[in-house]
């Protein structure tokens, strides 16, 4: 079904080739100077579709990732090769992303099984962005797979796909999946508010396993740090084990609730809601190492919200995530309404499960920090904690 | 003028120009709706060299997902405001939380109209320059709580101009600069909106020749603490029409102006050198004009920074016509059950920083002076007194408010500094 879809966009961009642009824009202006088809990069060996690292390409994972309507992905970074024929590393970050050369490629695959109780199995490719690191800069590019999965055309406009699959559950989804145009890449990624830079390869976020399959069918399970630095990757980084590691989302064991939920804030809304990113107007900062509660919306006032406030107060309210306008938020796919803005048609139910518990056992202010707040006229402070 | 690239697909879309590539590569493209009008508009913003100005033939685009530009000095231009149409109403989830994102500096929109966004209307963020030029923001269906929040949105922008513009229908602010420096927002309508014209948090701004009537409030000019860009100050407000904010308020709860009593003319809130003249400011059944402090709307707040109280304002050469007979919200409660009636002309919560105080007085420069506004009434409703555990000392007397201060600086020329007015 969706693959017929599928197949029918690639016959509009087929037939649209005809004045040298694709139906979703490629090749003009700032664009003409990359390549239309994604096969051209290089980045794989074989059969695209398969993504078989080529040289000086090696696959990841992040521990906690950005949710895109439950698509998976597969993402990978190519390093340059050094005036010495080596590969030219990336260097080590504690925080924030690698520091990566210029000439590297991250490209990171969006896709869907045909079930996700089986999710290995019927894997359709439906997107390709890649992150290419210029002298100028980083640069967003967004590919679209064509319906025979041969290859991905450039399409810097994005535009809706038509997507199905079987869901955890076993209920058959219809969605229309959102590619972001080559701006929205930049709405994201921007996260200082001024350059384009990687979110997700930074060193908490890759310090897991991660199974390497070897060209001979064998298999591989590696620490993703221990290997970059063993295959010269990755320049002045620890031993994974004095490195740091966030937790995986949902996986209960790898951290506590708090540690999970900030964890996913600041990996699903903090490239925006930091001090100096697009969202750095609303007040509201959501990465995970500060512990400024006002910045985090605890009894904090919205700003520019409007109709997204859903009748709540504050952003967060200890104990109470049904008034709390995050969960709100997080529960809505009104454009009007829902965070974040873009790449997001569909409700995360699981982490808005696990933002819900996080607020439930958030302790209000205590008496410290009700000491910094000052009373309006009518608006009592805070409960206080109970003992 | 560069071509737009979009010219490429729309003439293979409507298989007019298929001849030649010469016909596909035409200069001075006017792009025009068709049958992916989202594309093409997206793709031009997308490929436009730095300058280009984007013409839009007369028509409705109908558009399922936000456009966004980041090429500077960029202009989006139509036909005409009624002629124009960028209509949103089939908004897709996911793809954008307003009609139109710009994030390079040195944007202008001109001569169109804006239609039916499921959050805001035109959003500016971040840059220095933005022109909003005969544009009209519009959700049709007239005022709904479901309605977007903002309909022009400059935030964090270094010189604004906003003018000869229409907003209705806004669920938070018709016109709303937030956190920006040098504005001028001139000649513009904004009708049946929660707020009509609201400037926050901003330094320097010349508000004139608007006409804000029907809204919830007409007109604010706030400072709210919380934000990054804090301590609006040096605001000009004159020779406006702020009529008959008389709307029940339909925000949502949350958004302070949700709180507004309906029947606000002007409010200024937390405000430093604000002066307001030569306005005409009537029949606002709540209050024609107040005065207040943040500390007065009651809201707690956690933000050492921030400096809640209203200081130095003159408001002279007004024209007061009725309004202020049905005094609703908080204050007016209080003030009913202290002296009753109707609302003066000119209401001031009489909160001033006690920290300021020199020999128990609020020093020259931050005081409420008011002037020559005809036969205007007013009340200091003394409730720095009730936040100091005493009581009110409510008084009608204008004695202590005579004076002047001096004129707010004018902000820089935006016409020069945008490429000028016509």
């Amino acid at each position: 079904m969706a693959l017929r879809r599928l197949a029918a966009a690639a016959l509009t961009i087929a037939a649209l080739a005809g004045c040298g642009a694709g139906e979703r824009g490629s090749g003009q202006g700032p664009f003409a100077r990359y390549p239309e088809k994604l096969s051209a990069w290089g980045l794989f060996a074989g059969e695209l579709a398969s993504h078989i690292p080529a040289a000086r390409v090696e696959p990841y994972d992040l521990n906690t990732a950005l949710f895109s309507d439950y698509a998976l992905k597969f993402r990978f970074v190519r390093l340059p090769e050094g005036p010495d024929g080596e590969v030219e590393p990336a260097l080590y970050r504690e925080e924030g992303p690698f520091e990566f050369p210029v000439g590297t490629v991250i490209s990171k695959t969006f896709a869907y099984p045909t079930d996700f109780r089986v999710p290995e199995e019927g894997l359709r490719p439906l997107e390709t962005r890649l992150l290419i690191h210029e002298e100028g800069g980083w640069v967003g590019l967004p590919y679209i797979w064509n319906a025979e999965l041969t290859d991905a055309e450039l399409a810097i406009v994005g535009g809706p796909l038509e997507a199905s699959w079987i869901d955890a559950g076993g209920a058959r989804i219809e969605h229309t999946y959102r590619v972001p145009n080559a701006n929205q890449c930049k709405t994201c990624h921007r996260t200082d508010g001024e350059r384009v830079l990687p979110i997700g390869p930074q060193a908490a976020q890759l310090n897991r396993e991660y199974t390497y399959a070897d060209p001979d069918g064998t298999t591989l399970r590696e620490n993703q740090l221990e290997r970059w630095r063993r295959i010269g990757f990755l320049e002045g980084a620890p031993p994974a084990a004095e490195a740091p590691r966030a937790p995986v989302w949902d996986v209960a064991a790898s951290g506590s609730v708090d540690e999970r939920a900030r964890t996913w804030l600041d990996i699903n809304c903090a490239h925006c809601h930091n001090l100096t990113g697009s969202g750095r107007t609303s007040g509201l900062d959501l990465r995970k190492d500060h512990d400024n509660r006002t910045r985090l919306g605890v009894y904090k006032h919205p700003v520019a919200a409007g109709l997204g406030t859903g009748d709540r107060v504050y952003a967060v309210v200890p104990g109470k995530p049904d008034e709390s306008i995050l969960v709100y938020r997080l529960e809505s796919t009104h454009p009007g309404i829902a965070m974040p803005e873009i790449g997001r048609g569909l409700v995360d139910v699981e982490a808005v499960e696990l933002i819900r518990q996080w607020i439930l056992e958030m302790e209000p202010p205590g008496q410290r920090e009700r000491a910094d707040w000052v009373r309006g006229s009518s608006d009592p402070l805070p409960p206080q904690a109970a003992g | 003028m560069k071509h737009s690239s979009a010219i490429w697909t729309h003439c293979l879309c409507t298989s007019v120009c298929l001849l030649t590539l010469a016909a596909c590569a035409q200069e001075d493209a006017t792009l025009r709706p068709g049958d992916n009008d989202h594309r093409t508009l997206q793709e031009a913003l997308l490929t436009a060299e730095p300058g280009a100005v984007i013409e839009l033939a007369a028509g409705r685009f109908e558009l399922d997902a936000t456009l966004s530009l980041d090429v500077e000095g960029v202009t989006l231009r139509g036909q005409g405001m009624d002629d124009t149409i960028l209509d949103f109403s089939s908004q897709a989830p996911g793809t954008g939380g307003e009609g139109i994102l710009a994030t390079a500096d040195d944007f202008t929109v001109e001569n169109l109209a804006v239609e039916n966004t499921r959050g805001d209307g035109i959003k500016v963020e971040g840059t220095t320059g933005a022109a909003f030029r005969s544009v009209r923001v519009e959700w049709t269906n007239g005022p709904d709580t479901n309605n977007g929040a903002y309909g022009l949105y400059p935030v964090q922008v270094t010189n604004v101009l906003i003018e000869d513009s229409r907003v209705r229908g806004a669920s938070d602010a018709g016109i709303y600069v937030g956190q920006s420096a040098n504005v001028v927002v001139r000649r513009n309508e904004a009708w049946e909106n929660v707020a009509g014209i609201e400037i926050e948090n901003t330094t320097g701004a010349d508000v004139y020749g608007n006409r804000a009537h029907g809204n919830t409030g007409g007109l604010l000019v706030f400072s709210l603490p919380e934000l990054p860009v804090k301590d609006g100050r040096d605001a000009r407000v004159y020779d406006n029409d702020i009529v008959e904010n008389n709307l029940p308020n339909f925000g949502k709860e949350g958004a302070i102006v949700s709180t507004i009593p309906a029947g606000s003319g002007i409010i200024v809130m937390a405000s430093d050198n604000v002066e307001l003249f030569e306005n005409r400011i009537h029949r606002n059944q709540n209050s024609n004009l107040a005065v207040i402090s943040y500390l007065s709307t009651g809201r707690a707040y956690n933000d050492p920074g921030y400096d809640p109280y209203t200081e130095g304002v003159y408001i002279h050469d007004n024209e007061f016509v009725g309004g202020g007979e049905s005094p609703n919200g908080d204050f007016a409660d209080a003030f009913v059950a202290l002296a009753g009636g109707a609302f003066p002309d000119i209401v001031w919560d009489g909160v001033s920083n006690p920290d300021k105080l020199v020999a128990g007085k609020v020093p020259a420069d931050l005081r409420l002076y008011i002037e020559n506004n005809g036969d205007a009434d007013f009340v200091n409703l003394d409730l720095g007194s009730v936040f100091a555990g005493g009581e009110p000392n409510v008084s009608t007397d204008l004695a202590a408010h005579q004076g002047s201060l001096p004129a707010v600086p004018q902000p820089v020329d935006l016409g020069a500094a945008t490429g000028g007015a016509p």
